[in-house]
């Protein structure tokens, strides 16, 4: 590979690492659809889906080959070009955002981080840009569908997503002040010196911000308890009803995936992203020989463990809050989100920047 | 490098804004325009920027854009219909526009030298980056001005309730 | 190697785009976004000389006009609304109440 110049080598291996990132990132979709399935049927006292394959296992396959070979509708009095736009928009920025998570421990090979695929100095404002982005591809379809519900569903999750997106922006605001970077690889090795306790959420005071986050990042990608843009019991299915086929797929894959994007960035936000728990714990036990191959291996397919192990964690958490709590009203969820996240995300900063001035950033 | 990301995002630009001109939707233009705000954000970047490029695209596109849609569909407004007022601006505003491009492009063209070339500037991937200038300027010579417009954006936000409320 | 020139040019072609399509345009809608075309093109210039100077207060200057159309947004918008709700048009040619 000497013959090849550095920035071929770098294109390479980036278009290689973007091609299994995705891969990964839309089986993890397909499995957490299972996944959810599988433990809300428990939950509820049912099975769960268990024909196909052991377990189930396949029926993921199932549900793609039955919408991949389904017929595309394309109702009469829709607007075409938007109506075909709006979920590839939607399913673009769900994906997109991926793209600046560190997933592991810096590994790197002729000179570029595997672990990443794009490591950039603002990549939290990415993410938060790429999200507000996806807002289109609700919107757009709601009124480019032509229909009363499509459009009540759209209408709802717009302003849902705009209020909440203040709330979810400013409850992060904490944790950058403590790292002083909007890097994400700054912000997690900010967390990594001790462990749990150097985590934004224990050491650095933040669980209220990570609750606001929480909270937020569920009406961000429209689940449950705040789903109204699709209340099926109102809006049949909300800002998607128009829609079948692939083009349905696309907006389910969009919802799954923001799913996974907003756990890996409460994972790296508030949980120390690919640090261990138990910090250098296991280093002193192992001790692995980072000047060899299968040292820096393991070290860095252990940190891409805990990496996934929390983001799974979160999901479960998801699903759990879907099979416990109601659906809120309407106006419930704006005066929530505004009258009660948004003042305290503000207090937070206050109290966080004051924490800081006064005990310095060297508080783990 | 530069020059190809310049042609790129600045004909991009130059085509969203067009077709806001010549499409009779409001919502056709809106999202013609949220094309010219990303491409343009994309050129702050390549300026060195990073910081406004994400401003941009968080702010402009994501918020302002999205309550111009918000508002379209809310009103479900139709296509516009030309009125007689309108060919008197095809008359007065066509010309006038290309007159002031004109007066523009000459002067910066006339002193082409004197403003120099950019480097590329966006140090994105770098650990270093403009964040750190921009708020230290904004939160210490330019603290009066940050706070005017924080009770800019209050009463704005006032303003906005009252106006939109159902009856007065 | 961009010359700056070639920025503050397309600044003024959006921005002459933005006159054009504000006198043309008479949907209030419309108008209000070819306000927001204008000042994007002024916010590319103010960006373009900051990088010649290597100052960031150009950068700051663009930061307060996004705050600024932010507001600007939200309360023209609010105006459009009452508009729309008094009037049931957006066509700027019959708001003409006030004329003759």
């Amino acid at each position: 590979m000497t013959h090849f110049s550095p920035f071929l080598i770098f294109l390479l291996i980036t278009i290689v690492k973007i091609a299994v990132v995705l891969v990964i990132t839309l089986t993890a979709v397909a499995y957490t659809v299972l996944l959810e399935r599988k433990v809300l049927g428990r939950m509820q006292n049912r099975w769960g889906p268990s024909r196909v394959g052991p377990f189930g296992l396949l029926q993921p396959l199932a549900d793609g080959i039955k919408l991949f070979l389904k017929e595309d509708l394309m109702p009469l009095a829709v607007e075409r070009p938007l109506f075909v736009l709006a979920p590839v928009i939607a399913l673009a920025c769900a994906l997109t955002s991926i793209a600046v998570v560190p997933f592991g421990a810096p590994a790197y090979y002729k000179g570029v981080n595997l672990t990443q695929i794009s490591d950039i100095n603002i990549g939290l404002l990415v993410v938060l840009g790429v999200t507000s982005i996806g807002v289109y591809g609700i919107a757009l379809a709601g009124w480019s569908s032509n229909n009363k519900y499509s459009l009540f569903g759209s209408l709802r999750a717009t302003a849902q997503v705009i209020s909440y997106e203040l709330a979810l922006g400013l409850s992060l605001v904490g944790v950058v002040m403590r790292a002083g970077s909007l890097r994400l690889r700054d912000i997690v090795d900010s967390q990594a010196a001790h462990g749990m306790r150097s985590w934004n959420i224990f050491g650095g005071l933040q669980i209220l911000a990570f609750f606001i986050y929480l909270m937020a990042a569920y009406a961000e990608t429209n689940r449950s308890p705040f789903d109204l843009p699709e209340a099926e019991s109102e809006l049949v299915a909300g800002y998607h009803t128009e829609y079948s086929s692939m083009k349905f797929a696309m907006y389910f894959m969009a919802e799954y995936a923001n799913m996974i994007t907003v756990a890996c960035v409460a994972t790296l936000m508030f949980f120390g992203g690919a640090s261990s728990p138990f910090g250098h714990l296991f280093d002193r036990v192992f001790s692995f020989n980072m000047h060899s191959l299968s040292g820096i291996l393991l070290s860095t397919l252990i940190s891409i463990f805990w990496f996934v192990f929390k983001v799974f964690s979160f999901i479960m958490l998801y699903i759990w809050v879907r099979a416990t709590v109601p659906r809120f009203r309407y106006d419930q969820l704006m005066g929530f989100g505004w009258k009660f996240l948004l003042p305290v995300a503000m207090a937070n900063i206050l109290f966080t920047a004051l924490a800081l001035t006064f005990f310095g950033h060297s508080n783990t | 490098m530069q020059l190809a990301l310049f042609i790129i995002f600045g004909l991009l630009a130059v085509a969203g804004a067009l077709n806001l001109l010549f499409q009779r939707h409001p919502i056709n233009s809106a999202l013609s325009l949220v094309v010219v705000m990303m491409s343009l954000a994309v050129l702050y970047w390549s300026l060195g920027a990073e910081f406004l490029a994400a401003a941009q695209v968080i702010v402009y596109a994501g918020a302002v854009m999205v309550l111009f849609v918000f508002v379209v569909m809310l009103l479900n407004a139709g296509e516009e219909e030309r009125t007689h007022g309108s060919r008197v601006a095809y008359i007065a505003g066509i010309p006038g526009a290309v007159a002031i491009f004109g007066l523009l492009t000459y002067v910066f063209l006339r002193s082409k030298g004197g403003l120099g070339t950019t480097q590329i500037g966006g140090d994105l991937s770098n650990v270093s980056s403009n964040i750190r200038d921009i708020s230290h300027m904004l939160f210490t010579s330019l603290l009066l001005p940050f706070e005017v417009t924080s009770i800019l954006i209050l009463i704005a936000i006032l303003g906005a309730v009252v106006l939109a409320r159902k009856e007065v | 190697m961009v010359p700056i020139a070639y920025y503050l040019i397309l600044a003024a072609i959006l921005f002459c785009i933005g006159i054009a399509a504000f006198l043309i345009k008479r949907n209030v809608i419309t108008i209000f976004m070819s306000i927001e075309l204008m000042l994007n093109a002024v916010n590319l210039t103010f960006v373009a000389f900051a990088h010649m100077w290597h100052q960031v207060s150009g950068q700051i200057f663009v930061f307060f006009v996004m705050v600024v159309a932010a507001a600007e947004a939200a309360v023209g918008l609010a105006i459009i609304i009452a508009l729309f709700r008094a009037r049931q048009t957006l066509n700027v040619d019959s708001v003409n109440l006030m004329k003759n």
